[in-house]
């Protein structure tokens, strides 16, 4: 562990979570081990309730592990930190604000202000292709236009790990495979260890080094698989031998899984 | 689907005007028809009626008192359910002592309890804006409480990973979440203040217009008491209309949601 000398950026350090509810103790989690390395991509896949979220929280510092701790440049997580930005399916924008003001937000609450904080605004805006939409509602744009915001927002505060829940999971097939090229770009821009969950096979092989696939309750490390397809990757690599070959393997974990939910 | 569409190149103004013209055929049939004729007077003598209590000289001393009441109610009612609601909210212990309590009382009729009022607060004006105070305030507390519990929890995650404190969280996240369901109490508060208005001037009013259409009961003077309910129904769409012109400028940004 100590003096490895590959850097490791996340460090999920035998993480445990349970939870109490009317019907008794639920162990979502059940001694997690992961290293993630300084600007990863990796994707986690698994049925529902497998406990992928539960994790995301935990690494965000939104949830406290029931045992076991997250490691963040070696520094143990506790609590938030703008070192690690979130991007929610919900998009979670705060609707009284304009596009450009909810970009601004943690801008603002570091302490950044005015033209700086509207300069480095409109870069994550542009980045996003928003820039003529700026003064809009939340209400007033489609669901990836916010799924964009959301991004740009998560980005301007320059988090160097980027943890994102199902983000493309509440649009639409064409909107996806749009946003996920754009994030593939702009994660190629601006590196950053990304921890991307997502139900969807394709698209983590599509953007990920690594994909995590988890066991269904209690959450455990299934299998972690190496994409070794290069990027640039583009809606061809979908149709290349080696993507449906990695597909059908992960597919036939997944699903195994699912039928373990079932019985 | 082609019925549903009669008539929609009428503007809202026009419909407005055929709706007020409807409901003055309707009155006008109902002060012919001799059983209906008491309780609705001629129109133009509704009308001339207002001159009877302007020359008596209470016409506006029933108005005045009537808005002082209820704007002095309604505020304090507001004052104090605002913090209410927010503790409510925050602190479980604080919820469970006095929610159910709010429920109760909500569901008895101000008139109920007015005499009990009285007998403590005496006559004149502060048994009237008490009795305003307590409604205004258990609708008020009840709705700000429901908006603030019922705030999109990702909305606060989203602010805490951007770096927000706990003071930042409730001054740029709850208080504007919360803000479209302060401007929904408000709204609900003024009309419960108004409709409460009858019960608060039974305590001993001397002016009112309440007060005075009760008294105007005893001597059998329908024309001013039609006249007096109908000026309580113009100001309470006034201040309805009021609220929601407020309402669209502060909370334009919302998606649609009607109460």
């Amino acid at each position: 562990m100590a003096g490895e000398e590959r850097n490791i950026k996340l460090k999920i350090d035998n993480v445990k979570k349970i939870y109490n509810s009317r019907n008794g103790e639920m162990i979502a989690l059940n001694g997690v081990n992961l290293d993630i390395a300084e600007n990863e991509f990796i994707c986690v896949v698994g049925p529902s309730g497998c406990g992928k979220s539960t994790l995301l929280n935990i690494i965000a510092g939104l949830l406290e592990p029931t045992s076991g701790a997250v490691y963040c440049d070696g520094k143990k997580v506790e609590g938030t930190g703008t070192e690690r930005g979130v991007v929610f399916q919900q998009y979670a924008l705060f609707p009284w604000m304009t596009v450009k003001k909810n970009v601004m937000f943690g801008l603002k609450l570091q302490g950044i202000k005015g033209k700086e904080a509207e300069e480095k605004a409109m870069k994550y805006i542009k980045m996003v292709q928003l820039e003529d939409f700026l003064d809009h509602y939340p209400k007033e744009l489609s669901g990836g236009m916010k799924q964009r915001v959301a991004i740009a927002r998560a980005y301007a505060v320059n988090p160097s790990v980027l943890l994102m829940d199902e983000p493309f999971g509440a649009l639409d097939a064409q909107t996806r495979t749009q946003l996920q090229s754009e994030l593939l770009e702009t994660w190629e821009k601006e590196q950053k260890t990304c921890f991307f969950i997502t139900h969807d096979v394709d698209e983590a092989i599509i953007l990920a080094q690594k994909v995590i696939i988890m066991s269904a309750r209690p959450g455990r490390i299934k299998e972690i698989v190496n994409i070794d397809i290069p990027y640039p990757r583009t809606q061809e690599t979908k149709m290349s031998p080696e993507f449906l070959e990695l597909k059908n393997h992960i597919w036939g974990q997944v699903y195994q899984e699912y039928l373990e939910v079932r019985k | 689907m082609k019925e549903k569409n009669k008539g929609s190149k009428i503007p809202g103004k026009v419909w407005l005007l055929i709706s007020f013209l409807v409901a003055m055929v309707l009155w006008y049939l109902l002060s012919l028809n001799p059983r209906t004729a008491r309780s609705f007077p001629n129109i133009i003598v509704t009308i001339q009626s207002m001159k009877t209590m302007i020359d008596r000289g209470v016409f506006w001393g029933d108005i005045q008192s009537s808005l002082i009441s209820v704007s002095v109610g309604f505020v304090l009612g507001f004052v104090l359910s605002l913090p209410t609601a927010i503790l409510m909210a925050w602190y479980r212990p604080v919820r469970n002592i006095i929610e159910p309590w709010i429920q109760f009382v909500r569901n008895i009729p101000p008139l109920a309890y007015v005499p009990l009022v009285v007998i403590s607060a005496g006559v004149g004006r502060k048994p009237q804006i008490i009795v305003i105070t307590i409604a205004t305030f258990l609708i008020m507390t009840i709705t700000i409480y429901q908006g603030v519990i019922n705030i999109d929890e990702t909305l606060i995650k989203a602010a805490r990973v951007l770096g927000a404190t706990d003071k930042d969280i409730f001054l740029q996240v709850i208080a504007p979440a919360t803000l479209p369901f302060i401007m929904t109490a408000v709204r609900l508060g003024a009309s419960v203040a108004l409709t409460t208005l009858i019960a608060a001037e039974s305590t001993g009013a001397s002016a009112g217009l309440g007060m005075r259409i009760r008294s105007l009961n005893n001597s059998f003077e329908s024309e001013p008491m039609l006249l007096y309910i109908i000026i309580i129904g113009i100001i309470g769409i006034t201040v309805e209309k009021v609220i929601k012109i407020l309402e669209r400028k502060l909370t334009g940004w919302q998606e649609k949601r009607e109460i």
